[in-house]
């Protein structure tokens, strides 16, 4: 349970850092939070030959709005964005999912960047992030771009990153007005990672359903987003058994991996349940603010 | 295996020694600084046995590198009361019986130790939220979520005094 050696690198500034993993590229490993890659490297399942250390690049901690959209920065801890009041009131759906990573001191220094390039299946961050449309800013020595969610999660702990890249900034689309969020998550203990979680956005005009996204995390290798579902059940009136007819719809849509102690059919009807409850909570929000 | 010099902020006083990088503070805390109240568990950040205080917020050393932790303050166990002169977490945890091996204890109590003042007057269900991070195989959690209860009540009335 120890890590194999490695060299350190703590660079002051950004560009610096950019400069380390040019030069040292599948040599080297970004290092922010270490809540998944320090296990990983003392279960020497991970054993980089050189570490650059990000924490000191606190330029990288910002939250901030940027025109129509939210932008968090890539060293922003689970806990900062937990408790921010910019994404309390601009993207509520990130706080819930926030804090519920993990546990107290993970969440004190696990960053979002982190959890992103990890992408493990079933967590928090890339579940709100497909569930959204976040854009990832990254960055590498040549230059930077912008990848939607949805082409920077390749596969299960695969992500579109270079060898030599990393993600500077996430941004998501700012709440609309009357928008309400919610997120449930199952597990069989307190801080482990969901076997599905559910993420919903909801918006009523009228009385009737003008907008819905949803996001289920668990059920493949990368976070799925029902949108195909979600656009099924538009323009009606969100009451008992519309909730329960796009729980049920969701169900058939996911096909998740039959496990010898996860049966498919079990994620199956845990995303019928999960998508029932978020929406139920979805409405019960939506008559509160209306 | 190339060793550097790394200088840590540890309970108020600077600590010397030589360590290769590897070296996680968990180690770098017993055995090069020779303070044994930080104890070491799962090595993979899941018992919070070896949770210490990182400018201030809690942290599992098995999940840091020594030489990362170069300029933060660091403060374990032994920094938080004294054998004669218990902290009022450690004295709940005593008079509760939120304690038989000992072995996750000071874990618990520098958790703790920020929680409460993240949360000065917390509910039994935040206290149970917060010590889900901490893994016990001897008591049931029962005594020990009586004891962090106490010791708020008592932390509070001794601040409005």
């Amino acid at each position: 349970m120890k890590p194999a050696a490695f060299t350190y690198h703590r660079p002051a500034s950004v560009d610096e850092a950019l400069d380390l993993l040019a030069r040292h590229g599948g040599d080297a490993k970004p290092i922010a939070g270490g809540q998944s890659l320090v296990p990983m490297m003392n279960m020497r399942l991970a054993s980089p030959a050189h570490l650059v250390d990000l924490n000191d690049l606190s330029e990288l901690g910002r939250i901030r709005l940027q025109g129509e959209r939210l932008e968090v920065g890539a060293l922003a801890r689970h806990r900062d964005v937990a408790e921010s009041a910019l994404v309390r009131e601009h993207c509520p759906l990130l706080v819930q999912a926030a804090r519920t990573i993990g546990h107290y001191a993970i969440r004190e220094r696990g960053t979002l960047g982190g959890s992103l390039a990890h992408a493990d299946p079933a967590a928090q961050h890339p579940l709100v992030a497909m569930t959204l449309g976040a854009q990832l800013t990254l960055a590498r020595r040549s230059g930077r771009r912008v990848v939607d969610a949805g082409d920077f999660l390749l596969s299960a702990m695969t992500t579109a990153l270079a060898p030599d890249e990393m993600v500077l900034a996430v941004s998501y689309p700012r709440a609309a007005a009357g928008e309400v969020s919610a997120f449930r998550m199952f597990n069989q203990r307190h801080g482990d990672f969901a076997i599905v979680a559910v993420a919903a956005t909801l918006a009523l005009a009228g009385g009737r359903v003008a907008s819905l996204r949803l996001g289920v995390g668990g059920v493949a290798p990368v976070p799925q987003r029902l949108d195909a579902v979600a656009s099924g059940f538009l323009g009606q009136a969100p009451g008992a058994d519309w909730i329960a007819a796009v729980a049920r719809a969701a169900r058939e849509a996911v096909s998740p991996e039959d496990h010898p102690r996860v049966p498919a059919a079990y994620r199956k009807e845990l995303t019928e349940t999960l998508v029932a409850r978020a929406l139920a909570r979805c409405v019960e929000k939506s008559e509160a603010t209306a | 295996m190339s060793t550097q010099r790394i200088t840590l902020t540890v309970n108020g006083g600077n600590i010397e020694f030589d360590a290769p990088p590897r070296k996680l503070l968990s180690d770098a805390l017993r055995e090069d600084c020779g303070l044994t109240g930080t104890h070491v568990g799962c090595e993979h950040g899941v018992c919070g046995a070896c949770t210490v205080l990182v400018d201030g917020r809690p942290q599992r050393a098995c999940l840091s590198f020594a030489v990362q932790l170069e300029g933060h303050e660091i403060e374990t166990v032994e920094a938080t009361g004294t054998p004669q002169q218990l902290s009022p977490l450690q004295q709940a945890l005593h008079e509760c019986h939120g304690l038989q091996c000992g072995f996750c204890t000071p874990g618990i109590v520098m958790t703790f130790e920020a929680f409460l003042k993240d949360n000065p007057d917390p509910s039994e269900a935040q206290v149970r939220e917060a010590l889900t991070g901490n893994l016990c195989r001897c008591t049931g959690y029962q005594n020990i979520v009586d004891a962090i209860l106490l010791a708020a009540r008592r932390l509070r009335e001794g601040a409005s005094q």
